[in-house]
């Protein structure tokens, strides 16, 4: 029987971490992820674990840390938050590239400036290209479950996992949860029996090394086998989580999109305000539903495409700014995908939204479908890069 | 959404809202209700207003928003409702509990013209005769727990009991003094 509880996504994420009993965390504190490495601490400090606890100077070296312990052939955890990810950002390239199974959770806020301690996913986009797998929760068990899954996804395809959930509007809220008993979670994530590392007695190795231009691209070219190799992987571990919970994962999650006509693309807490708009339109009879990316990295190309396939407007969701004068990170793999899919028929804009803990209610996701509605009816897309909800 | 009932704690910063707002999660929690507790987050100081929220309802609520369009409103520091629009948005069919030992009546001018039902407990008196000091979260749990109803009255008091009973293992002699706190605030509790 599963543990029913209340949590908030910080306190579910170290739970999970208790239940999975890592070799090492390396960490530092940064808000709102804090609650994360005090939570393990106190975990530590208990003897409820037999973690070493590696209490760092700074978030380089809390990834520094972990490289080297997975290296060594231990398993190894961190968390951060915003700042604290761009400045683990040096190290996260080398995590992925050294094929390194670390996991890391990310509660998900804003970057400087102006200065902000609230929700958006400029800190997880600023680093969606170090070769991360990334997974994105709408909520405290989603942020829980992701977690459980990492090691399990991470270590089939030696590639570091970033679980990430929304600072704040899940890491600090409390809200039921469904625990999964700690022999079913050890049965679960099973031991970390790596096949080479640094310890493995009578086996020399080198981690990190240079490589020249002979051989730097062909390691490129084999981490991105990997990432695309991740896609079945993260379908099948999701599958199996959910013959144990009920709960089943795919790469991302379909609401109300069967017959829908207009649809919102969207990552973390949000889509859970996005699915009570969608419930209250279609008491209305209004075909609308909703695209929940959970896997960002790997991209779900084919899974989005197949969703949009009869919908006549889209509008992606982005919760951070790319910058670079007309769309967000998510809108523009979106397109690349309807494109590479020869995919025309949706009409898709983009709206920048949320950002730096901007309160997203259900009648912001109802204007956006206002603003499709629109567009569906009449054929013009007008302005495709928008922001919603801002003073100009 | 059916049968969700909405809360929005005012109070502030150190002041303790935020514990009480999970705390009323807690109390809804083991009654078996779905709950969410949450403060909005700021640029937080002692003494500054702060606003914290609860949604209770019997199905997952998917919203993860602040509240707007609160049930309840409570008022844990009475100068408040001078300097924040305590009221915004709440319904005439709710409430709002103010920690005061003024009576509701003397106090609704204040309130921009809400019509619905104005309460009042005097939680610093309660909590400084029962605990010796101004600690005013329980009496104000006990007293939106009466007026709203969103817990049964009998069901919260013996939870607490048993919630006391752990969190203060080390010193008993406070649980009957939070007890008592939290029994005379359903009793005192006007409007």
């Amino acid at each position: 029987m599963a543990i029913r509880e209340r949590l908030s996504g910080n306190e579910a994420i170290a739970f999970a971490m208790k239940q999975i009993n890592p070799d090492v965390m390396g960490a530092f504190p940064i808000t709102p992820s804090t609650e994360i490495p005090q939570y393990f601490a106190a975990y530590v400090d208990n003897g409820l674990v037999d973690t070493e606890f590696i209490a760092v100077e700074s978030e380089h070296s809390a990834m520094s840390t972990c490289i080297g312990a997975q290296a060594a052939g231990a398993r190894a955890v961190s968390a951060t938050s915003s700042c604290g990810l761009c400045y683990m950002t040096e190290m996260l390239y080398i995590a992925a590239s050294d094929r390194l199974p670390i996991t890391l959770a990310v509660s998900c806020r804003a970057l400087s400036g102006p200065i902000n301690i609230n929700n958006d996913h400029s800190d997880a986009m600023g680093v969606r290209d170090a070769g991360w797998i990334m997974l994105f929760a709408e909520t405290n068990q989603e942020a829980y479950d992701n977690f459980l899954q990492a090691m399990r996804i991470g270590e089939a395809v030696d590639l570091p996992v970033m679980i990430c959930q929304d600072g704040f509007i899940t890491s600090h809220a409390i809200e039921n949860i469904e625990l999964v008993e700690d022999d079913k979670v050890k049965e679960f994530v099973g031991e970390w029996h790596p096949e080479h590392y640094l310890l493995k007695k009578g086996e020399s190795m080198s981690v990190g090394a240079y490589a020249t231009p002979v051989y730097y691209m062909e390691t490129k070219r084999s981490q991105a086998q990997a990432m695309i190799d991740a896609k079945d992987v993260i379908k099948k571990v999701g599958a199996e989580f959910g013959k144990m919970t009920g709960r089943s994962y795919g790469l991302i999650e379909k609401y109300m999109m069967d017959d829908a006509e207009l649809a919102v693309i969207m990552i973390g807490s949000s889509a859970g305000t996005a699915k009570e708009a969608i419930n209250e339109m279609r008491a209305q009879g209004k075909k609308v539903g909703l695209i929940k990316v959970r896997s960002f990295h790997p991209f779900p190309t084919e899974e989005i495409v197949d969703a949009l396939k009869n919908v006549k407007a889209f509008a992606t969701m982005d919760k951070d700014d790319s910058f670079n004068g007309h769309c967000g990170p998510m809108h523009a793999e979106v397109s690349a995908a309807l494109m590479a899919a020869r995919e025309f028929g949706p009409l898709g804009i983009n709206f920048i939204y949320g950002l730096g803990g901007r309160d997203v209610k259900v009648e912001s996701i109802e204007k956006v479908f206002a603003e499709l509605e629109k567009i569906a009816a009449t054929g013009e897309l007008g302005e495709t890069y928008r922001y919603l909800e801002v003073r100009e | 959404m059916k049968d969700i009932v909405e809360i929005r704690w005012h109070g502030r910063g150190g002041q303790g809202a935020k514990t009480a707002s999970l705390l009323l999660a807690d109390a809804a929690f083991n009654t078996g209700k779905y709950v969410q507790g949450f403060p909005e987050y700021g640029p937080e100081r002692m003494g500054a207003p702060i606003t914290a929220y609860n949604r209770i309802s019997s199905e997952r609520c998917t919203v993860h928003s602040n509240i707007y369009y609160p049930d309840y409103v409570v008022v844990v520091d009475e100068s408040l409702i001078q300097a924040v629009d305590v009221t915004a948005g709440l319904k005439e069919n709710g409430a709002i509990v103010i920690n005061s030992g003024a009576d509701p009546e003397e106090l609704r001018p204040m309130l921009k013209g809400y019509k619905g039902r104005v309460c009042t407990i005097d939680a610093n008196r309660i909590s400084e005769e029962e605990l010796g000091k101004v600690f005013p979260n329980t009496p104000m749990l006990a007293a939106i727990v009466k007026v709203s109803g969103v817990v049964d009255a009998e069901e919260f008091v013996k939870d607490m009991e048993a919630s006391f009973k752990h969190k203060f293992a080390s010193k008993p002699q406070v649980i009957d003094g939070n007890m008592r706190a939290l029994k005379r605030s359903m009793e005192e509790v006007k409007g």
